[in-house]
This record gives structure tokens, C-alpha cells and sequence, in this order.
């Protein structure tokens, strides 16, 4: 958890990664309230943000309700910030179409961070399509320096045009750090305070035909606008060859073609045709840089200048210097050295995860788990294979009900939903009364591990603690499993594989609702890091036969270690095995859930092995 | 305008890369040069193979490293220093932490580790530093020490200071742990030094 720290006080210049600048940037803005899901690559902004003083922060439940809070202490009269990553915009689109009508009173700026290469995400989605699609003005800041700088201006944008501001990150913006220099503190023009506008913020049809026109009028003031903002600008260099860029591709062409022409935007919607034109005319071989769609590309083509973008540059993953050189000049890479084979290092979950457990008792049962977004997605992958679907956050309970319809009573005990508490708060909620509403007999597994994990443990409201470490009142999850009408709630511990796997077989063949908490606290929470009374395991070699029952839980602390004929005579074991397990002290964590899968007693808590490991 | 210079720094998830890296970001700046810095947070952090780049120079554009343009690589775990080869070049300094870290694939008993990693990287010609960093930091009593062990070979290569990293350190580091870091970068840097000819200013000056 948490405390409240006093202003971080960046003063002068320092290296700060995008999201740090952001933090930096809502404080200078004079932001008052700043609402956000955790998601990679967005989380730190409000993490970093909340050391300022002055800013309420909070995580919220999910996206939406993080852009409901902004919109309403906008309506406030101060300025606000929602943050998200690319796909938590899906979740928050519908209050951002029709705050774009609603308009403002303090600015308000959602920042979308994309994560183009799908570095921590499940797709590459490109989110300046929304700021089209919702007729909203999107900035795209190429560093840190200029993350803290667009924001700023967003707000003035925002409050002068009287509309909500979408400012667009990519991971290399959000995670590089470069060199930002503290600026003066600014504020809105408005003052906190009731002020009644119904004709501005009650969307009846009547009201919002009326701003459906305003919008259109607002949208052609920012068009003119954005041919003298001066974050589009013409860098003339080699006219022989001309770019046009945004974002991090800007840096990626300046690395690239050092020389050449560049007309960089800022702002990449609504564009400014005039000042694209006339780059356009004065170039021999105009190229659009862009990574993902060609957002910018296909407007260039429809004011009619002749250009070159995705049949050269590519339209999947991250763009680099190197490939936006090669891709125009047919340049071979500067690579010497081949790469070699070597054992792959995937992610894996940790040593003493209590995911481990649960997935593992599942794996056991044969069933297709509807999965989720989380550290346990991670289950999916070898030796574990515990997952047959994850699509996006709160997925898992619908899908499964799906697929339940689908089949029929023949599914009975066949499929199974499993759900991070955190995801359950998020949006897993309303698939649960899904359920229940339509007769399912959908068996859901809640993990409460106490926190949001993958991200980096931020509090959520089953954990009772807020961003800023105060302790709140905690959602009670098997009171609300109940409330929604699930009668069959069970609540275990997932290190007890046993007492685990009996609870799931019981309720995946009820022919009812029924939901199996997993209560166990991740081991990264500081909590759990300072324990003492840590049992740690080891195995009693000459008791191991190499069976490897130990490694189908694929725990990073235990170890195979292979054996020549040779050599396992020579330990005493029989010529044919082919090695033995061995648990790497510095990686144990004590959990447990190994020592019962061996069927000849060889795990045993250390200091209980009598010294007979050898 | 001088050449950028490109340090890799790769391991695996939880050994302090990022801090590592961030440490000699720092000394960088207060060197007075510009700094770009890339790192992945995330899903790749949970016991995943991670890789920071890090330039440096009058004005750096592009955070990213190019392969075959890395001039220093440090490797936190001997395996990974393999991993990023397409990005060394033939004069590539490469530090090589040689403590071990048994890869998922691997400690299953799906795939071994291979045995000759430091002759792989010596067969291409490339000058390579083997440290023992964990054993270094396992001396002073602070396991977790390991990148700090590894930001002083690293040092040696920089045309920084010694006194830059130092006060890095000093202001960077909690005060509980401030002593072994600080001890443990003087020993990284003098092991490296010693077999490294004193040149003055070290070699990957932009």
C-alpha cells in the first residue's frame, strides 16, 4: 500500500519517462482530479501523479467510469484527466462520443496509451481512429519533453474550444526517458462550482441535435486552427525527399534521414490541409511515416497530393529507424552477427504464485477455460496449458456462458470461467449476472490474489485500499456473488492443490450458477516479501525417481538436472534415470504446493529432510 | 554533430536492470550529454527476458539501439548475453555477468542449457568481460547489489567520471543499502580495469 508522499518537487531538468512527464504536466496544468484503470502502457501516469499534492487521484473500477469521473469534474469546473491504454478507449468510448457533444467547463483530456508491437497487450488497435470516429482532437507527443508540453496545451485546446482533448502515447513514448525541464503552474479559466447548463449537458435528443451542429462548427475552427498551431511544423531540409510524421516516427525519420525534409504534426486530427498541401508541393517524394494504420496517409491521399505510406512502410508493429530506412531505400541492416539458438526465456508466473495452484487443479480436469486478462493469462503457456480463450478484460464469464448455449447440457462440466479478482471488478461483474439471468450453469473461478497484479499491484476495490493508500471499505466478493444470485459460493485456497481440485470437480457438475473464490495473497505484495515465517522446500535426492510429477507445475525455483547413464549409477540411482528434481533455495518461496504432487515423500520442508539430501 | 553512443542492457526480470540503467543515465546526464532511454514494462517483467537501450550523445533522436550498433552490451545473467547478439558489432564491448538463471524451458528439463556461452561470444572475435557480479554482491552481504556491481564495469568504459557515479550513487540509492552499492561499483570498476589498458577517457566517447 501506498502513503501519500509529499510533491515530488522536479525542479529544473531531469530524465523522466513519458508517463512521468505526463504526471508533471497535469500538475503544471492545474488538474484537479485525474481518474484511470491501471494498463500497460498508462499505469505510471497516475502513479507518479498521485505524489503531487493538490490532485485527487484514484484508480476506478474501469475505464468508463474513469472518463465519467473526468467529464464530471469537468462539468465541475475544474480540469481533469482520464488515463488508459489503447483498449481501455473500447471500454470508455461511450461517454467519450458523447462528451465530444457535451463539450466542457474545466478542460478535459483523456491520454490513450497504444501499444503498437503488443508488447503487454492482446491487440495493436490504433486509437487515432477514435479521435475520427468521435469527432475529437487528437495531439501525439514524439517524447517526454513533449508529452508534458502537448498536455499542457491540451488543456488550453480543450477549454478554448470548449471540447474534450485526446492525447495519444505509444509504449516508446509512454517507457523512454529523455530530458524534461519543469515548467510554471497553470490553471483553468473556470471555478469549481454547481452551474446548471442543461441545454449543453442533458443529451436529449432535442439538446444534442443542437450540439451535433456546434460540433460540426467546432471541428471546422480546429481545422483552421491546426494550420498555425505551432506543434505542426515544417522542417525544411533536402527536398528531394519529403516526410510527413507524428508521434515517435517523427524521431525514427530524423535518425533515419537526417537531411531531409519533414513536415511533423502534432496534432493528427483534424489535419491542416493547407500546410500539408503546400510541404506537398515543394517535395519531390512525399512519404507518410506512421506506425499502425494509415491514419494520416489515407486523408493526405483524399486532399489529393500524390504520396507514398503503407505499400513501403509496414502496418504491423513498431516502426524503428532502420525499418523506415530499409523500407525506402532498400539499405540491407547494419547487422553483423546472426542470431543463435538459445532455450527461450518467457515470462512465467513466480516462484509461490497462487495461480499456480488453481491452474494446475485445472489443467487436471480436462475442461475449455474461458480465460482472462491478468499474470494468469501466463497459465496458458506450456507446462501448465491451463487456457483455451482470453480476448479482452471480463471476458471469460461471458464466453464460457456462451459456449454453454451453444452445446447445451452436454457442456455440463466441461467448460469453466476464470476471472482475476481485479478484471472481476472491472467488467467480469455484469457477465456474472449474465448468468444467473439467463439459467447458465457456468461455473466461475474468482482469483483474489488482492491486488492487479500484471501491472504493477495497484489496490482495486476488493482490496480496500485506494491509490493513495487510504483504507476504505473493500467489496465483499462472496457477499456480491450472492447478492447477484449465485447460490453456490465456495471460497479456497489454491496452495492446497488437493482441497482444490475436490471443490472445482463438485461444482462444475452442479447443474447451477456456481462461483470458487481462490483466496491467497500474490507473493510480490510487500506483505508477503517481509514474511519470516517462510517454510522453504527441498528434495531428498536419493529419494527423487525422475519423474518429473514436480515439474508439470512449472515452478521457476525447481529444477531439472539432467544425468548421463554414467552419472546416475554413479549417484546410486538405476542406469536408466534420466535425472532428478532439485528446488533452488534462492528461488523458493515456501508455498507448498509441490510436496504433496510427489508420490515417493522426496519434497519435504527444509530442515525436515534429516540431512539425508545428497 | 558527434556519434551517439549505444549501450544494451539485457537479463532477465527482477535483477534491477532498470535501476541500472537509470544510474548510468544519470551519471550521463550530469556529464552533461543527452540521453534517450527505452525500457518494457509489463508482462515481459514477470521472470521474462528484458533488454533496456540507452543513447547517449549531443542530441539523440531515436530511443531504440540498431542492431549491429550496440557499442556496449552488458548481460546481467550469462545466457542472455547470446540473446541480443544481432545487435553487437565487431568492436563490441561485451560485460558479461556469469551467474546463471535456469530459463522456464530449461529448469523443466525441456531444453538445456548451453555450456560454452562465453566461447560463442570469444569465436567472433568480440572483447568480452566475464564478472562474477552475484558472487561479488553475495560478498558484501546484498545479492540484490548485482546491477551495481555491473554499472562499475560498465563505468570503465564511459568517459564519465568516476566521481559522477559516485555522487549518482549517493543521491540515488536509500541510505540503509548506500554503502555496499557504493562498494560494490568501486569493485566491478576495478576488476574491469585491471584487465582493461588504462586509456584514458575509455572508448566510447561520441
Amino acid at each position: 500500500m501506498k502513503n501519500k508522499k509529499l510533491h515530488p518537487g522536479i525542479k529544473g531538468t531531469s530524465l523522466l519517462s513519458g508517463n512521468e512527464a505526463l504526471a508533471l504536466g497535469a500538475f503544471e496544468a492545474g488538474v484537479k482530479v485525474a481518474s484511470a484503470y491501471p494498463g500497460t502502457p498508462s499505469t505510471e501516469i497516475l502513479e507518479n501523479l498521485c505524489a503531487y499534492e493538490g490532485i485527487y487521484t484514484e484508480w476506478a473500477p474501469n475505464e468508463k467510469v474513469a472518463l465519467e469521473v473526468a467529464l464530471g469534474a469537468s462539468f465541475g469546473g475544474v480540469r481533469a484527466l482520464a488515463t488508459m491504454k489503447h483498449v481501455g478507449l473500447n471500454v470508455a468510448a461511450d461517454p467519450l462520443f458523447t462528451a465530444a457533444y457535451t463539450g466542457v467547463r474545466g478542460g478535459l483530456v483523456i491520454v490513450t496509451a497504444d501499444d503498437p508491437e503488443m508488447h503487454s497487450s492482446q491487440n495493436e488497435q490504433d486509437n487515432r481512429n477514435y479521435a475520427f470516429a468521435a469527432k475529437v482532437p487528437m495531439l501525439e507527443p514524439s517524447d517526454a519533453s513533449e508529452a508534458k508540453e502537448f498536455l499542457k496545451t491540451a488543456y488550453k485546446m480543450s477549454e478554448e474550444f470548449d471540447t474534450p482533448v485526446l492525447l495519444r502515447t505509444t509504449t516508446r513514448v509512454a517507457h523512454v526517458k529523455g530530458m524534461v525541464t519543469a515548467g510554471p503552474k497553470e490553471g483553468p479559466a473556470t471555478k469549481a462550482g454547481i452551474e446548471k447548463m442543461p441545454e449543453k449537458f442533458v443529451m436529449l435528443p432535442s439538446n444534442a441535435r443542437k450540439r451535433r451542429v456546434e460540433l460540426e462548427k467546432r471541428m471546422e475552427r480546429l481545422r483552421e486552427y491546426a494550420e498555425t498551431f505551432p506543434e505542426n511544423r515544417i522542417e525544411w531540409g533536402d527536398k528531394k525527399r519529403g516526410f510527413i510524421t507524428s508521434g515517435v516516427s517523427y524521431l525514427y525519420v530524423k535518425e533515419a534521414f537526417p537531411d531531409a525534409s519533414v513536415l511533423k504534426l502534432g496534432m493528427v486530427h483534424p489535419l491542416p490541409e493547407k500546410m500539408i498541401k503546400k510541404f506537398a508541393s515543394e517535395i519531390d517524394e512525399l512519404y507518410i511515416v506512421e506506425e499502425l494504420d494509415p491514419f494520416i496517409e489515407l486523408r493526405v491521399k483524399a486532399m489529393g497530393v500524390s504520396c507514398k505510406g503503407k505499400e513501403v512502410i509496414p502496418a504491423m508493429g513498431e516502426l524503428n529507424p532502420w525499418i523506415v530506412r530499409s523500407s525506402i531505400t532498400g539499405e540491407k541492416g547494419r547487422a553483423v552477427f546472426e542470431p543463435v539458438q538459445i532455450p527461450m526465456r518467457p515470462p512465467n508466473l513466480c516462484p509461490g504464485c497462487p495461480h499456480r495452484g488453481i491452474f494446475y487443479a485445472i489443467s487436471k480436469l480436462g475442461v475449455f477455460v474461458a480465460g482472462d486478462i491478468g499474470c494468469y493469462t501466463l497459465a496458458a503457456l506450456k507446462p501448465l496449458s491451463a487456457m483455451d480463450s482470453c480476448v479482452c478484460m471480463g471476458a471469460s464469464i461471458g464466453t464460457a456462458f456462451g459456449m454453454e448455449k451453444a452445446i447445451g447440457k452436454e457442456s455440463l462440466g466441461k467448460i469453466i470461467a476464470v476471472i482475476g479478482d481485479s478484471t472481476f471488478m472491472h467488467s467480469g461483474i455484469t457477465g456474472l449476472i449474465e448468468v444467473v439471468y439467463n439459467r447458465g450453469f457456468t461455473t466461475v473461478v474468482i482469483l483474489d490474489n488482492r491486488t492487479t497484479g500484471m501491472t504493477g499491484h495497484q489496490p482495486n476495490p476488493s482490496t480496500g485500499s485506494t491509490l493513495s493508500g487510504e483504507i476504505g471499505s473493500a467489496v465483499d466478493i462472496e457477499a456480491l456473488c450472492r447478492a447477484i444470485g449465485v447460490k453456490h459460493v465456495r471460497t479456497v485456497n489454491p496452495h492446497n492443490i488437493e482441497e482444490t481440485q475436490k471443490v472445482l470437480k463438485e461444482e462444475i457438475e452442479r447443474p447451477e450458477p456456481s462461483v470458487i473464490i481462490t483466496k491467497a495473497p500474490c507473493v510480490l505484495l510487500p506483505e508477503m516479501k517481509k514474511r519470516k515465517d517462510k517454510q522453504l522446500y527441498t528434495i531428498i535426492s536419493s529419494k527423487c525417481t525422475g519423474c518429473r510429477s514436480c515439474l508439470k507445475l512449472g515452478c521457476p525455483a525447481i529444477e531439472w538436472v539432467p544425468l548421463t547413464a554414467e552419472e546416475a549409477k554413479k549417484l546410486g540411482y538405476k542406469e536408466k534415470q534420466k535425472g532428478y528434481s532439485s528446488i533452488n533455495p534462492v528461488l523458493c518461496d515456501g508455498c507448498g504446493q509441490c510436496a504433496p504432487l510427489c508420490k515417493f515423500k522426496a519434497i519435504v520442508g527444509s530442515g525436515e529432510d534429516d540431512g539425508k539430501n545428497g | 554533430m558527434g556519434k551517439t553512443g549505444n549501450i544494451l542492457l539485457c537479463g532477465v526480470g527482477g535483477q534491477g536492470i532498470l535501476l541500472a540503467s537509470e544510474i548510468t543515465s544519470s551519471a550521463l546526464i550530469k556529464a552533461g550529454l543527452d540521453v534517450k532511454k527505452s525500457e518494457v514494462h509489463g508482462m515481459a517483467q514477470r521472470g521474462g527476458s528484458v533488454v533496456a537501450h540507452l543513447r547517449y550523445g549531443e542530441k539523440v533522436y531515436s530511443p531504440l539501439i540498431e542492431p549491429g550498433s550496440a557499442d556496449i552490451a552488458v548481460s546481467f545473467e550469462l545466457l542472455e548475453s547470446l540473446r541480443y547478439l544481432p545487435y553487437y558489432h565487431k568492436g563490441t564491448k561485451v560485460i558479461v555477468n556469469t551467474q546463471k538463471i535456469l530459463p522456464a524451458p530449461v529448469s523443466t528439463g525441456l531444453d538445456t542449457y548451453p555450456t560454452d556461452v562465453l566461447e560463442q561470444l570469444n569465436a567472433r572475435g568480440l572483447a568480452v568481460f566475464p564478472i562474477d557480479a552475484f558472487d561479488i554482491a553475495r560478498s558484501v552481504g546484498e545479492t540484490k547489489a548485482v546491477n551495481m556491481v555491473l554499472v562499475g564495469a560498465l563505468s570503465v568504459f564511459l568517459s564519465v567520471d568516476e566521481k559522477i557515479f559516485l555522487a549518482v550513487i549517493e543521491e540515488r540509492i536509500p541510505e540503509k543499502i548506500r554503502r555496499v552499492n557504493r562498494e560494490v561499483f568501486l569493485k566491478g570498476r576495478e576488476i574491469i580495469q585491471a584487465r582493461q589498458p588504462a586509456k584514458k577517457g575509455g572508448s566510447v566517447q561520441p
